[in-house]
């Protein structure tokens, strides 16, 4: 409707048919100019917060590690600020065992999952089962944590014995919270797979079942390997839900009833108070888990070039 | 397009009345306020005790608003941090949620105000047995020495200990007080909040925790300690033990600025401030 408007006045204002044409032409390309540099200008402010925030926890964590020796930091076990003593040790074990728990159960339910609703299920009962996982993502972390406060840890503390805050409340917890990246991800990316490669499958005699896991789930691959990994991304950087359901306790647990303590849960839970060495131990904590979070999507990276970026999102 | 754009302007000045409106609201409370405010002016700085310095904010902002012309600066740091800053003159006021130590009081012409008394119940599910226990009891639980509650006249289970992070002045008043300092075990759940503390222990028939005594209500049950009641009056006569005093420091007698917000604070009006914030008032 503007355009129209415009070609209008432009042709009241100038007789000529091919002035008019090359004027808007002109107007329009310094319009684009103009948004093509503000979009530059968005971009470099991301870039340079980023940048900043970067520079920031590193500037911040670095002098206690550079004081007490990053070896001592990352694998002494002992955490006892008050005392002088900071080792992440255990929490970096806790970070991993946890994230480690909730991927164990999580992976065949996610992909099972995402088969049915790609390959096995009508299109459009697909399409709803998708929206409803949306909606599972949307939840905030805090209301999963509430749910495992006052339902898993109960349930666990009753039936298989200890407090109930522990590795495996945690790890539930996590689980449900990661399914959804890992059943949409990999959905998209076997429904991604070329539809040739199920008719092949199909017309060389395959079954149904043989052409999914012969064909479908290798040629979904990459795709499938992205969506755990960030599964597993999201796992590590949760703190609020963790926090809740874990019991905290800074130990290398013994069994999967027992408290743990991971890297986020550790920066949350003493910021209120911390001061000094303290609070840069915490941002200390805060630079690993950077480092861990940024080498598990440069993996992501890697898969994605391994296969073609088959359902890559 | 068009009619997007329209949306996105319509709700930016919306935004930007709603601003505007509470923006004057705020400016027109600190002024009303404020009209009654004496002649002081100047800067003065509270430092220490993290226990305290919730209090100290609140004091604080409530002195800046009947005093228009003031400034209080409110630090945390720790007790000792608050000692060194007095006698370094870094701040008029210190703040410890503890009594001095003699080398301290040495140092300097250092004059102590108690402004209110903060006591820590130790508390338990309100199904289990044991109601009393003696400080002894409560320190070997927390060291690891007592496991179980048929220990002490319990039923037959493992005693699941929740403990403050580290950090937290009730872990370090009650760290203090009943364990001497020593470590608490290390497989103790920790929970960062009192809240989180009293929901552990109401939720759990077989757990120990320590709270602020202000914040004790039906959920926990809080223990007898050495045979003496967890309450107000037992912890300002002194027979509470696990009890500790929140003081300010001054060098010297306080003057000016430090003597008229000590005054302020040990008004009726500040000591209210602090019962309503968890302590208990010294008078």
């Amino acid at each position: 409707m503007e355009e129209a408007l415009q070609n209008q006045k432009i042709n009241i204002l100038a007789p000529t048919n091919q002035l008019s044409a090359n004027h808007s032409h002109s107007r329009r390309r310094r319009g684009e100019k103009a948004i093509e540099k503000i979009l530059v200008l968005c971009a470099a402010i991301f870039i340079l917060a980023i940048f900043l925030i970067t520079l920031f926890i590193f500037a911040k964590g670095m002098p206690l590690i550079a004081k007490i020796g990053l070896g001592d930091f990352l694998f002494n076990t002992q955490w006892s600020p008050t005392k002088g003593m900071y080792g992440i040790g255990s929490m970096f074990i806790g970070s991993v065992l946890i994230t480690l728990g909730a991927l164990i159960w999580t992976v065949p339910l996610g992909l099972s999952t995402a088969i049915l609703m790609a390959e096995i299920a009508p299109p459009r009962i697909g399409t709803i089962l998708g929206n409803l996982i949306n909606l599972l993502a949307g939840i905030p972390s805090v209301v999963y944590g509430f749910i495992g406060l006052i339902v898993i840890v109960p349930f666990i503390r009753e039936n298989l014995g200890g407090n109930g805050m522990s590795l495996l409340a945690g790890a539930i917890i996590l689980g449900i919270m990661i399914l959804p990246t890992l059943i949409n991800i990999s959905r998209d990316s076997l429904l991604a797979v070329p539809r040739e490669y199920k008719e092949g499958s199909l017309a060389l005699g395959a079954s149904h079942f043989q052409t999914i896991s012969r064909v479908m789930v290798p040629a979904a691959k990459s795709g499938i390997i992205t969506a755990v990994v960030l599964g597993m991304g999201r796992a590590i950087g949760e703190t609020m839900a963790v926090v809740m359901v874990t019991g905290n306790a800074a130990i290398i647990p013994g069994s999967i009833l027992e408290p743990v303590r991971t890297m986020t849960s550790n920066i949350v839970l003493e910021m209120g108070y911390a001061s000094g060495d303290h609070q840069t131990a915490l941002f200390a904590t805060g630079m690993v888990l950077f480092v861990f979070i940024v080498i598990l999507n440069l993996s992501i990276n890697l898969f994605a070039k391994g296969g073609q970026g088959i359902g890559r999102n | 397009m068009k009619k997007n754009f329209g949306r996105i302007v319509l709700t930016g000045i919306l935004v930007l009345a709603l601003l505007v409106v509470t923006g004057c609201g705020k400016s027109n409370d600190a002024g009303e306020q404020g009209s009654d405010s004496g002649k002081l002016s100047g800067t003065i700085t509270v430092a220490g005790s993290t226990s305290v310095q919730p209090f100290s904010e609140v004091l604080a902002e409530e002195f800046q608003a009947v005093n228009t012309g003031v400034t209080v600066n409110v630090q945390g740091g720790g007790s000792s941090q608050g000692v060194e800053a007095v006698i370094s003159g870094a701040a008029q006021i210190g703040a410890a949620s503890r009594d001095l130590k003699d080398e301290e009081k040495a140092r300097a012409n250092l004059v102590v105000t108690p402004i209110a008394l903060d006591g820590v119940a130790v508390v338990v599910n309100p199904a289990n047995k044991v109601s009393a226990l003696t400080a002894e009891d409560i320190k070997n639980i927390y060291i690891g020495n007592i496991k179980n509650w048929q220990e002490l006249g319990g039923e037959d289970a493992p005693i699941t200990i929740i403990s403050r992070e580290e950090g937290s002045g009730t872990r370090d008043a009650f760290s203090e007080i009943v364990l001497n300092k020593e470590d608490i075990v290390k497989d103790a759940i920790i929970q960062n909040s009192t809240g989180a503390v009293k929901t552990g222990v109401a939720g759990d028939k077989n757990a120990i925790g320590y709270i602020s005594m202000a914040k004790v209500d039906q959920a926990v049950k809080a223990l007898r300690v050495d045979g003496v009641e967890a309450n107000e009056a037992n912890v300002k006569n002194g027979s509470y033990k696990v009890q500790r005093p929140f003081i300010y420091i001054t060098n010297g007698e306080p003057q000016g600025l430090s003597k008229a917000f000590i005054e302020y604070v040990l008004s009726d009006e500040g000591q209210s401030i602090i019962s309503e914030e968890g302590a208990f008032s010294i008078q």
